[in-house]
């Protein structure tokens, strides 16, 4: 393999999985924007979808467009579910106990799944074959096109959601102001429950759009989470745009790590950006400082 | 004065008791990791109950101390008291370097860089196959010997860990009630009126951050030296979940609370045999339950209650 074909190949590696952590960091973006929390149990919704696509697919035998919206919908429902049952009966709690209660949450996600599914490593056809697509002497797998395109849907999306939905602009308000969006008429509570429900969802289409490529596991989740939280913080904590850049910077990073330095550190590298950026630029790449210094969660 | 040492000297004297009546090994084993879970988590309480903060990455510090003195005496043959010095300090740093880090930032991103740096560890420890043993672990590390005495027993171990407590528990108490104590709980209520009284918060919230860290660095030290064999599975983040859950179960920022839900929650899984499977389940929902209904642990609700009871009596007195 040449120079060129080698990089060629790590970069695409590096965008497909730099993809999900994108969706991930998406995800705590969204909550983070409603609601002021870090959700610690992001990870757990990609495990989950995957874990139930697998068990709709293989299990219920259902053909994959099926089982992917309805694996979808059921993390969905989780997510919310999870919502309405630990974090709406509680009046205004202080944010060490909402880390608490994600923490825990996440927990619960983990050991129900391995109670249900076992220990075992589980794997998902992939959803257009597994025939290598050729370019410039890389071999590209159609399932990591598959996971990108999936990242430029939730992309596009979120941005026609934020932008042109009533319901995504009163999101938006929520994150500037949530009191004087309750005086404007807008349902607070309800808002927090849909962020909820979003994260979970598209937490939910990456793990089902992953697992063809990684297989799945019931203790996926907690690295993935804190990979798309790297991504998150580096692409400033709640800018969207942010998270998505950083996101695929991430993976690349990851996937040149472990071509070129060793692969059993890569799980380190986003770690190690995560604290380089919290000692150095804990804003972010795109959030600006002085927002950042008055962030609370 | 009294009110104050009553509880410690009361619990000093039945803790030194106790091995007297209970000497099957397997109850005293328990009562050293109950020991050892109670220097771990009297540090954690600290951090939340006092500094507001949280830390996921309370199980790297206990493997990095484990593994520092274990490391350096089972392989380099280095006496243990110097190698107890080396994890203090080695420990210290890294959380030093953290605590800036991350608490001069407003919010809770210690809790997520102490989990990063937990998982780093994690990472390291199984990696450095040459040097830790990686995955497999660390065996044959030694008993703890200072100046020629050997504590080669769970007998001998039993009152180390409960002398140490003890020593650190004072220690801890005389923190809360100092100045810097008193400042540390006005960070609570709130940040910007202690910082206009003069408190340097951020210098503040790094010492306390420091002290927990050395403090499960400790724990980590006594547990590697007890069982003599270690693996990365010490620095899981299970681990810090349950040193967390059973500071939630007893009652952040009630130094006995640390005690009571490290032994409770040590004393659990010996009495459910079908524990390992739902291991997570449960201290999940633990975990879930107890903040979402009793976010004062068993100390808070056992003050509250002991105030109501209080106040029936006066009030029957008055009547």
């Amino acid at each position: 393999m040449s120079d060129l074909s080698q990089i060629v190949q790590f970069f695409f590696t590096g965008i497909t999985i730099g993809s999900i952590y994108a969706m991930v960091g998406l995800g705590f973006n969204i909550i983070y924007n409603a609601t002021g929390i870090i959700n610690f149990a992001q990870g757990e919704f990609v495990m989950l979808g995957g874990m139930v696509m697998v068990w709709l697919t293989a299990s219920c035998n259902l053909p994959l467009p099926l089982g992917f919206m309805l694996a979808v919908l059921i993390v969905t429902i989780t997510g919310a579910a999870f919502e309405r049952f630990a974090i709406y009966p509680l009046k205004k709690p202080p944010a060490l106990i909402l880390i608490i209660i994600t923490l825990a949450g996440s927990i619960i996600f983990k050991g129900a799944a391995m109670l249900v599914w076992g220990k075992q490593t589980y794997s998902l056809p992939h959803f257009s074959g597994e025939e290598p697509l050729h370019l410039l002497g890389a071999t590209i797998l159609p399932q990591a096109l598959w996971v990108i395109g999936i990242l430029m849907a939730v992309v596009g999306l979120l941005a026609f959601f934020f932008n042109f939905t009533m319901l995504g602009k009163a999101m938006r308000a929520c994150s500037v102001n949530p009191v004087a969006a309750s005086l404007v008429g807008i349902n607070v509570k309800r808002i927090v429950l849909l962020s909820f429900a979003m994260s979970a969802g598209i937490g939910a289409a990456a793990g089902i759009a992953f697992t063809p490529i990684v297989l799945m596991e019931f203790d996926r989740g907690a690295l993935l989470g804190l990979k798309g939280f790297c991504a998150a913080v580096l692409g400033g904590l709640g800018n969207g745009t942010g998270a998505v850049i950083a996101g695929l910077l991430i993976g690349v990073l990851e996937s040149f790590g472990t071509g070129y330095i060793s692969s059993e550190y890569k799980d380190a590298i986003a770690l190690g950006v995560l604290l380089a950026v919290l000692l150095v630029r804990p804003s972010g790449l795109m959030g600006s400082r002085e927002a950042a210094s008055l962030k609370e969660f | 004065m009294v009110k104050r040492y009553l509880p410690i000297v009361a619990f000093g004297c039945a803790a030194a008791l106790l091995p007297l009546v209970c000497k099957d090994p397997y109850y005293l084993g328990i009562l050293v990791f109950i020991g050892i879970y109670s220097i771990a988590t009297m540090g954690l309480n600290l951090l939340m109950g006092y500094a507001g903060q949280i830390s996921l990455g309370h199980a790297a510090f206990y493997a990095l101390g484990a593994y520092t003195t274990g490391l350096l005496t089972a392989k380099y043959r280095v006496p243990f008291l110097p190698a107890l010095v080396a994890a203090v300090i080695i420990t210290a740093a890294i959380a030093y370097l953290i605590g800036m880090a991350c608490l001069r930032l407003r919010g809770h991103y210690l809790a997520v860089a102490t989990l990063a740096v937990g998982e780093i560890i994690f990472i390291c420890l199984n990696a450095a196959v040459g040097f830790t043993g990686g995955p497999s672990g660390l065996a044959g590390i030694p008993s703890i010997e200072v100046g020629g005495f050997s504590f080669d027993s769970d007998f001998k171990m039993y009152y180390l860990v409960w002398s140490l407590f003890i020593l650190l528990f004072l220690m801890t108490g005389n923190i809360i009630n100092s100045r810097s104590g008193r400042a540390l709980r006005s960070l609570h209520s709130s940040q910007t009126a202690a910082a206009a009284m003069g408190v340097n918060v951020i210098s503040l919230k790094v010492q306390v951050f420091v002290l927990s860290a050395v403090y499960a660095a400790l724990a980590g030290v006594l547990y590697g030296h007890s069982v003599t064999f270690i693996s990365p599975q010490v620095s899981d983040l299970m681990f810090s979940v349950r040193l967390l859950t059973m500071i939630v179960v007893g009652g952040m920022g009630h130094l006995w609370g640390g005690v009571i839900g490290a032994a409770l929650l040590t004393l659990l899984p010996e009495a459910l045999s079908a524990f390992q499977d739902y291991e997570m389940v449960i201290y999940g929902s633990i975990l879930l339950a107890m903040v979402m209904f009793l976010p004062d642990g068993l100390m808070g609700a056992f003050e509250n209650l002991y105030k109501k009871m209080v106040k029936v009596v006066r009030a029957r007195g008055n009547g």
